[in-house]
């Protein structure tokens, strides 16, 4: 991919992140907030290309620390977003 | 040297859990949809993650760069590993955590998401050749220029210097939030003295390193850049009142999109890029939304201090 490519995926992609949340409800602010934080874990990619890289282990060695913190974040960022939600549904019943 | 060629199956993949991460973002906005988006989310994030580990299988590698003896099974039950330790530590934190105590969890996780982008950053710089992000020798004029190996090409020295500022960033400054959030340090703002004209020169040397990168790859710079953005980002959050912290870590959670989405453009990676800049914008649309409904102005409270009443 060149670099016109991958900014226009970028700038297309703000634009969807721009209009997608206006709507959103007071009382979903934070569970909002956490599946965002749970999303944003997509940095594991990054590190899991670091990671299975050859060459350099000291290099590899950070991409399976950062496998290790961004795998904390996504199971627990979900976790948490979904026991958030299910208060939520008690409470409107 | 070219960026390794990604499967086209690879990228389609990788677009279809791009469109999963705006239906979770919709499904969130909703109250009737948010347990389906959660799920949304769920499903993207499987998707990136075993796209990603299928086609970079760790390789033992052969006599030179591109030959290969077979996966290495050694390198990937590593890698397993750190995913399923992950796995353990992040359930258990979620399930022992008590309801009240939500708010700094968010912000301990998001510190884990910038010290990540810090780590993909490094090494990224470190490894540059397994990246693909090494310059062709045409683009130098000069032949012993280029001799001296692992010459990282200009335009990915850029978007690491951003990654690494921002991801710094999210980390201390989300270190801060939970630290305040928690009780484990005041939630009132510490005022330093001249602190906009520290900022401001922390921030204009972040800038400078960076564009000074371009030029030269010296080590000295990439982690002075780092040291710097862990410091700014810890400056930056301090004189900020403990009533403004969910707009702060909404804010923060939006700077680690924006890194990630940084390191998508390092290492050209279209997951990394589209998940980046959604996270992005709908973070800092969020902190907006967020300080309408709290009343707050939200220039005051990201420049920090001047919202401070209540802290």
């Amino acid at each position: 991919m060149d670099f016109i490519s991958i900014l226009s995926i970028f700038v297309m992609a703000c634009f969807v992140g721009y209009y997608v949340v206006w709507s959103v409800t007071p009382a979903l602010h934070t569970p909002l907030m956490a599946v965002t934080n749970a999303i944003s874990s997509v940095i594991i990619v990054g590190a899991l290309i670091a990671a299975a890289a050859s060459g350099a282990p000291g290099a590899k060695w950070l991409g399976l620390l950062g496998v290790v913190l961004a795998s904390i974040n996504i199971f627990g960022g979900f976790a948490v977003t979904e026991r958030m939600l299910a208060m939520y549904k008690k409470k409107d019943k | 040297m070219e960026h390794a060629a990604v499967p086209a199956w690879a990228l389609l993949a990788y677009l279809v859990s791009g469109v999963f991460f705006i239906l979770a973002l919709r499904g969130l906005s909703s109250p009737v949809s948010s347990r389906r988006g959660n799920r949304f989310g769920m499903a993207g994030m499987l998707i990136a993650v075993v796209t990603t580990l299928v086609t970079h299988v760790p390789m033992i590698q052969g006599d030179n760069f591109n030959s290969y003896h077979g996966p290495d099974f050694g390198a990937i039950a590593w890698v397993l590993g750190a995913i399923g330790l992950g796995a353990v530590i992040g359930l258990t934190t979620a399930r022992k955590i008590a309801m009240t105590d939500m708010p700094q969890l968010v912000a301990a996780f998001h510190s884990l998401v910038g010290l990540a982008a810090v780590l993909v950053a490094a090494a990224a710089f470190l490894n540059p050749a397994s990246f693909g992000i090494l310059a062709t020798p045409e683009e130098f004029m000069d032949p012993t220029e280029f001799a001296k190996l692992g010459l990282i090409n200009p335009v990915s020295r850029i978007e690491m210097g951003l990654g690494v500022a921002i991801g710094a960033i999210t980390f201390s400054g989300s270190v801060i939030a939970f630290l305040k959030l928690a009780g484990k340090m005041s939630g009132a703002p510490i005022l330093l003295p001249m602190r906009h004209v520290i900022n401001l020169g922390t921030l204009a040397a972040i800038l400078g390193l960076t564009a000074y990168f371009v030029v030269d790859q010296s080590p000295w710079i990439f982690w002075t850049i780092t040291a710097l953005s862990f410091i700014i980002g810890f400056l930056l959050i301090i004189p900020i009142g403990g009533a403004d912290m969910p707009v702060v870590v909404s804010m923060l959670n939006s700077y680690s999109g924006w890194a990630a989405a940084a390191m998508g453009f390092t290492l050209h990676n279209s997951a990394m890029i589209i998940t980046g800049a959604l996270v992005g914008s709908s973070g800092a649309i969020l902190s907006y939304i967020m300080c309408k409904a709290m009343n707050r102005s939200f220039i005051s409270v990201i420049a920090g201090g001047f919202g401070a009443d209540s802290g």
